[in-house]
């Protein structure tokens, strides 16, 4: 009755959410007395780390398949193996695509972006943000066999477990339902921004497209990705994959920072589960101070000059 | 092509979230509901534009809920929908609608089922992929372009990184995500042909329902913002790094 848990790959390399929901899993398996087994497509020779996180056992199917119809017999493949009633996911593009697919297969109650273990003390329950995160769900699971997946960002990650003994599980993936003809990179240098730990984002107040290298260049000192507030994007300062809100891409980094955005409610929407937010306006009754942890008003032309003259002092004697 | 596009109601993305009834409802005072905006801008724009580049085919909306669904169903007839369908249920949990789409799916002879990538209020992202797993059929997530070739759907989906080109052919359930298509505004006429466009009433088959929101929290209030002024503005970095921590 292990626990099973996905542990999505990168070109070969865990992204921190797939430690996460490794960490999660391990929790869980904690409370019940039982233990936790991974399960990866990437062509592992030690643990990459999963033991560290909270796997006991490893299991490796070595394959390049991104169709989630394989990839969900490959789940179930192997929580049926285990005897897996639990599994888990991190709730990404991998995750959000096989999850739900599992979760049907099983007759099985599904959480999607888990924000805690559960609670065990009266049945099972699972807090998940709604309302685009304005608010907080606990979420009641009456079936005997349950998938979550794990919020990115959200559960902290445990690193005290021991290596994870290693096997190879074979599986029939049956077909692929489609056909992948290319896979095309955005980001060539630089972090993906949904797996940026920082990011530094910048929106109308920068004036036009040709006065973003002080944004970028801060970045680059911080280590942080860029993004972007809706309307720059929409007119092409920016391009798409940057923008951040209701409608663009959901982030939950450690810090983001906002400069000439307003802080209109739809953009929060997409930057709301960021540990600290400064916000950077000339107007200082922008709407975004409210929910800024650091706050300065100026003007970003200003201000930045300042900021990066900081970072790269701090840089310096790191 | 036959094209069933999911839709369902939430309230608009400004709304104020409260709760009530002990705070396990949530609370529809002076809420303004909107169709997903995922499900009208992206998924639904997309079918019309298939079916009008083909000159043929169909597109039905399926919304399982109450009657209170009406007006956000006569939106997306006016927006161009040929007819709808409403599952008269509660709409309970994602495996719940999800069984609800996919028997009519199978019984309608649909091509493709589309929906959004999530609801703005759920943000469940877990209905599409159910449908696909129910019917056996591929799934196209967080697709953000979409071009016919012949009978063949290449579509650009999210990727770690970047985007994965794919190619599908009918039947799939696909998830729309930005950039699929435009946000299309009914006109008079749309609105007009939409108080006429048939809608029926079904009821649900049988179905689980394995999960139920029995609390709803606020999340903590955010701590006063801390105001550094602009001209020793390089003082954030240090304070980022000492009290926030987080470089």
């Amino acid at each position: 009755m292990s626990i099973l848990v996905f542990a999505d790959h990168h070109d070969g390399k865990f992204p921190k959410s797939s430690f996460e929901a490794v960490s999660y899993a391990a929790g869980i398996a904690k409370a019940l007395g039982t233990d936790v087994v991974a399960l990866t497509t990437s062509n592992l020779s030690g643990d990459g780390g999963l033991g560290k996180a909270g796997a006991n056992k490893v299991l490796v199917h070595n394959t390049n398949s991104t169709d989630s119809q394989q990839l969900t017999r490959l789940v179930l493949a192997a929580a049926h193996a285990v005897s897996a009633d639990i599994i888990i996911f991190s709730h990404e593009i991998t995750g959000k695509m096989v999850a739900p697919r599992v979760a049907a297969k099983l007759d099985a109650g599904y959480v999607p972006g888990a924000t805690a273990l559960p609670d065990m003390s009266d049945g099972f329950s699972v807090n998940k943000n709604v309302f685009s995160g304005k608010a907080i769900a606990t979420i009641e699971v009456s079936s005997s066999k349950k998938v979550i997946s794990v919020l990115p960002n959200s559960i902290g990650l445990t690193q005290d477990g021991s290596d994870a003994t290693v096997e190879t599980f074979a599986a029939d993936l049956g077909s692929a339902g489609l056909k992948v003809r290319t896979v095309k990179k955005e980001v060539k240098d630089g972090i993906p921004l949904p797996e940026a730990d920082i990011v530094v984002s910048a929106g109308r107040g920068m004036k036009g497209p040709e006065n973003w290298g002080p944004v970028e260049e801060l970045a680059k000192l911080l280590g942080a990705a860029t993004a972007c507030s809706r309307p720059v994007a929409d007119i092409g300062w920016r391009p798409h994959h940057e923008h951040v809100g209701q409608t663009g891409v959901a982030i939950r980094p450690n810090l983001y920072i906002a400069i000439g955005i307003s802080g209109a409610i739809q953009h929060l929407a997409g930057v709301n589960g960021s540990k600290t937010i400064v916000v950077i306006n000339t107007d200082q009754e922008a709407p975004f101070f409210k929910a800024a942890d650091y706050g300065i008003v100026g003007d970003a032309f200003e201000v930045l000059p300042k900021l990066i003259e900081a970072a790269k002092a701090y840089n310096a004697n790191k | 092509m036959k094209i069933l596009v999911c839709i369902s109601k939430t309230p608009d993305t400004t709304s104020k979230i409260a709760f009530t009834d002990g705070n396990t409802k949530f609370d529809e005072n002076g809420v303004q509901y909107i169709v997903n905006p995922y499900d009208e801008w992206y998924a639904l724009v997309r079918a019309l534009e298939i079916k009008e580049s083909l000159g043929t085919g169909l597109v039905a909306i399926i919304t399982v809920g109450g009657a209170d669904n009406e007006p956000i169903i006569r939106k997306a007839l006016a927006i161009g929908a040929d007819e709808a369908v409403r599952v008269d249920s509660s709409d309970n949990d994602s495996l719940f609608v999800a069984t609800q789409i996919a028997a009519y799916a199978k019984s309608g002879n649909f091509d493709a089922v589309f929906c959004g990538k999530e609801t703005i209020n759920y943000n469940g992202s877990a209905v599409g992929g159910m449908v696909a797993e129910l019917l056996d059929w591929p799934y196209i997530s967080l697709a953000s372009k979409l071009t016919l070739e012949g009978n063949v759907a290449v579509v650009e989906r999210e990727f770690p990184g970047g985007e994965e080109v794919v190619e599908a052919t009918a039947p799939f359930v696909l998830s729309a995500a930005k950039g699929l298509a435009e946000q299309r505004i009914p006109n008079m006429r749309g609105i007009m042909a939409a108080r006429t466009k048939p809608l029926q009433v079904i009821a649900p088959v049988e179905a689980n329902t394995h999960t139920k929101i029995k609390l709803y929290t606020l999340p903590p209030a955010k701590g006063a913002c801390k105001f550094i002024p602009a001209d020793q503005a390089g003082d954030l970095i240090r304070l980022l790094h000492e009290e926030a921590k987080v470089i």
